[in-house]
């Protein structure tokens, strides 16, 4: 390794599920921000509840970094059995360190093929001589030592892990540790070798370590949700496990729902109620409540949904991301029905998308979908504490006693206050049917054109601000995208910047109302634009293609998942295009 | 709020609303629409606390036809929508209506779970064995040949859903049958389970004279259970299988914990879950 690369390091730690490569590869992570470094980790698990496969993904780096790298610097192999599992996700290059277990047998030809370089470490057996010892620790107490690492803080944060388990476990687990960081067969490997060195921080600020669904259940927090009904579903029901009992911290609650029908009808319910609410849930849960989005759309009630996107159609790769569910949240539901679609762009961006999402729906009284996926919600960062400032937002127009109330009054906004049940006097019914002013239900023609433009109006004509989308670097190129593809993009454009091809990245944050008019602004000067997206139909694309005037030559690079694009497939199609 | 300066509405009528309802003439949710005021008139709850929740389908129009607060929803979810209204809103009164197809069928699923939940909240389902929205179709408590649907032109041959019986194994802890055409024994059921603390089911037998014409006769079926209430749910499930569904009065009436969530002290503050992201 040289000394580029000794500031960006990826690597992985694969074994059997159970093995603790998961637990391994969150404390090197929490160790590597200890040291002064930045970093993320993403999970892979094969389909099984217990046992099959595992793999944590970890990158590691003096700046930060928020999506995955091309390939693997070093593999950690606990055992070999999932070898080929991992093959496609785990790309390593002749360069690449091995880690292994000789005990594990042999190692895979389609590996030592590579021309990769092996050190062979006993992991099992050194684990086995220490009472409670596990091989996982053993392994992150190898790779710290590689990493150079300062091993100070790793006994505090293994007891922070571990206990819960009992003082065996976590004086088993620092041993094991430190057996693994003092290791003659590390130490002397990485004198031998060209290695990773610590060198200075290049940010000493407050250090953030969170993922994606953590991300949207913070931004909804600030945002003021108080209530919260779901049904569980992968990959979202974490971010709902996660929110549960900080919730109830707030005095608020969340429902465990007998369906998806349910929840997103609690959610409507409770809103009416005057609370601030939200579900979370992924593809076919949100499919199954689109009806229910309509209804909230028509009777003006603020609701949020979090659509933590997996791989589709149907049940499809529940535990991998794809951007697959832009079609539905834009066209989704029935009738005419203006509502909000905003994509959360990166981790920190899952806050800042979520509260905006929040206060918007608030503001508005109407839906505002949230669009995350598996990629973002199942991986973690360790990135500065992220900073943002949203523009004011008045909060849920309230109506007062009023006994002449009309819920559905037209104004100027078209956004009409809202009476809340305990208020006297003004009493009324929301309704789904088509209505008056007053609520009546009504199918003249003339009060169906009133509320549609209603609805619309106080949609499309509010002042979005700055934050309908991301907007990085200046250059003849430029490249759109949303969601989690964004950083991927970012880092391509940096490397691109880096030998000398400027390019602008563009990522749309707010999705709908679309911003046509912004977005041709941004593209002045701009000859050809590149659009990126995870999709195999191109749904991005279509949808840009609906709304907005693109006047510079376009190309696409969308490809499906299960796999997250990668900057380097980035900088090829940008390359390539010349 | 002041609730000094607010005079309650006492009178039945004061709990209806200008809208002139879609029923047909004949209609027995014309008494059910009474029955509920009456009983909300009785027990004197001010109307702004009172939010009536409803579905899709004739019977679930009446929310707009009261002077609470309302919601008339999607088919098939009013008990979800009430569910989270109550969550939230624990300080107001809850009904719920519709129909036995929007109940049963569409809403089944939130139906047996509701009873299950045991939230504080009355459901009514004005049952006319029948789809009247949608010109007379049959129902999950259709018998199974009743003939008179082109939908399905020789019966359905599928044998109904015991409403009662079915809240009573889904867990329901007040389970009640009334009939519309004794509007002041079903006000006095509702006075009931309004006042039941936890899922109060009321089965309100409701003729339909447009599509189930011979329900007109069921003025001269139905009778009054001859059993006192039981809080015995084997009493009860013999009770309703002994039945012929013409019964009426409160089956069953019991205790069972309230789900009623949060509630927690509130006073937590973000900086305290944003500390658990620093590392």
């Amino acid at each position: 390794m040289n000394s580029a690369q000794a500031c960006d390091i990826s690597l992985a730690i694969t074994g059997s599920g159970g093995a603790g490569t998961i637990t391994a590869g969150e404390l090197l992570l929490s160790l590597a921000g200890k040291n002064g470094c930045f970093g993320m980790m993403r999970r892979s698990f094969g389909p099984q509840i217990r046992g099959g496969e595992a793999a944590a993904l970890v990158r590691i780096s003096h700046t930060p970094v928020e999506c995955m790298n091309d390939h693997f610097d070093l593999l950690l192999a606990l055992d070999w059995r999932n070898a080929d599992r991992f093959a496609e996700e785990i790309r390593l290059h002749p360069g690449s360190l091995i880690i292994a277990d000789p005990a594990a047998g042999q190692i895979p030809d389609s590996i030592a093929g590579l021309g990769v370089d092996i050190i062979e470490v006993p992991m099992k057996k050194l684990a086995k001589e220490i009472p409670a010892g596990r091989p996982n620790m053993i392994a992150l107490g190898l790779l710290a030592h590689w990493l150079g690492f300062c091993s100070d803080e790793a006994a505090r944060l293994i007891t922070e892990v571990f206990g819960r388990k009992g003082e065996e476990i976590v004086n088993g687990s620092q041993a094991a540790f430190r057996q693994g960081f003092t290791e003659p067969l590390i130490v002397e490997a990485r004198e031998a070798r060209p290695r990773p060195e610590p060198g200075e921080p290049a940010f000493t600020g407050a250090r953030w370590h969170f993922n994606g669904n953590q991300g949207c259940g913070l931004g909804a927090l600030r945002g003021g949700i108080r209530f919260a009904a779901a049904y569980p579903i992968t990959p979202a029901s974490d971010l709902l496990e996660w929110l549960a009992p900080r919730l109830e911290q707030f005095g608020g609650s969340l429902v465990q729902a007998e369906d998806e029908l349910a929840s997103i009808n609690m959610v409507i319910g409770a809103s009416y109620g005057g609370i601030a609410s939200m579900t979370a849930t992924s593809g076919p849960g949100f499919a199954l409540m689109t009806e229910a989005m309509g209804l909230a759309v028509a009777s003006e009630i603020p609701a949020v949904v979090i659509n933590v996107m997996r791989g589709g159609p149907s049940t499809g790769i529940p535990t991998k991301s794809e951007q697959v569910d832009l079609n539905m949240a834009i066209y989704g539901l029935h009738g005419d029905a203006p509502h909000l679609v905003l994509g959360a762009l990166d981790h920190a961006d899952c806050i800042l998308t979520t509260e905006w999402s929040v206060r918007l729906a608030e503001a508005l009284q109407t839906v505002a979908i949230v669009l995350s996926d598996q990629n973002l919600a199942q991986s973690t960062v360790l990135i500065p504490e992220p900073e943002y400032e949203l523009p004011p937002i008045k909060s849920r127009a309230i109506a007062d006693p009023d006994e002449n109330y009309q819920r559905y009054q037209e104004t100027r906004s078209g956004v009409s206050p809202m009476a809340i049940p305990g208020t006297a006097g003004s009493t009324y019914v929301a309704d789904g049917l088509e209505h008056t002013e007053s609520g009546k239900p009504s199918t003249a023609a003339a009060d169906h054109a009133k509320q549609l433009d209603k609805r619309l109006r106080k949609v499309e004509d509010f002042d979005y601000g700055p934050h309908w989308a991301d907007i990085r670097g200046e250059g003849e190129t430029a490249i759109v995208t949303w969601g989690s593809t964004t950083a991927a993009v970012r880092e391509a454009a940096s490397r691109l910047a880096a030998r000398g091809d400027r390019v602008k990245v563009i990522a749309l944050r707010l999705l709908l109302p679309a911003s046509p008019d912004k977005l041709a602004a941004e593209l002045e000067g701009v000859s050809r634009v590149l659009i990126v997206e995870q999709s195999h139909s191109a749904q991005f694309h279509r949808y840009l293609r609906a709304y907005y005037d693109i006047k510079a030559m376009t190309h696409t690079l969308a490809r499906p998942g299960p796999q997250p694009l990668t900057p380097g497939e980035i900088v090829d199609q940008v390359e390539q295009w010349s | 709020m002041d609730n000094a300066a607010r005079p309650i509405p006492i009178r039945p009528r004061d709990y209806k609303s200008e809208i002139k309802p879609v029923w047909c003439p004949g209609c027995g949710d014309f008494a059910v629409l009474n029955a509920i005021t009456k009983a909300l008139a009785f027990l004197e709850l001010p109307r702004e606390d009172v939010s009536f929740i409803t579905g899709i389908g004739c019977s679930s129009r009446i929310a707009a036809y009261t002077s609470v607060y309302g919601f008339h929803g999607v088919h098939g979810r009013a008990l979800a929508l009430a569910s989270g209204l109550k969550a939230a809103r624990p300080d107001l009164t809850v009904l719920v209506a519709g129909g036995d197809g929007d109940g049963l069928s569409i809403g089944g699923n939130h139906f047996i779970h509701a009873c299950r939940r045991n939230m504080d909240m009355t459901y009514i389902i004005m049952d006319n064995e029948v789809y009247g929205m949608t010109k007379g179709q049959a129902s999950p408590t259709t018998a199974p040949d009743w003939a008179d649907s082109k939908l399905t032109p020789q019966g359905t041959g599928i044998r109904p859903f015991q409403p009662a019986g079915l809240a009573l194994t889904a867990g329901a802890s007040f389970i009640a049958r009334g009939f519309t055409g004794d509007p002041n024994g079903l006000a006095r059921m509702l006075v009931e389970a309004i006042e039941h603390k936890g899922f109060s089911f009321v089965q309100a037998l409701s003729p339909c004279p447009t599509f189930r014409p011979e329900q007109m006769e069921w003025k001269h079926q139905v009778r009054g259970f001859e059993q006192e209430t039981t809080s015995d749910p084997i009493e009860a499930v013999q009770r309703i299988q002994a039945d012929d569904g013409m019964s009426t009065g409160v089956i069953f009436r019991r205790q069972y914990p309230v789900f009623q969530p949060g509630g927690k002290s509130g006073d937590c503050m973000l900086e305290s879950i944003e500390s658990e992201f620093l590392i």
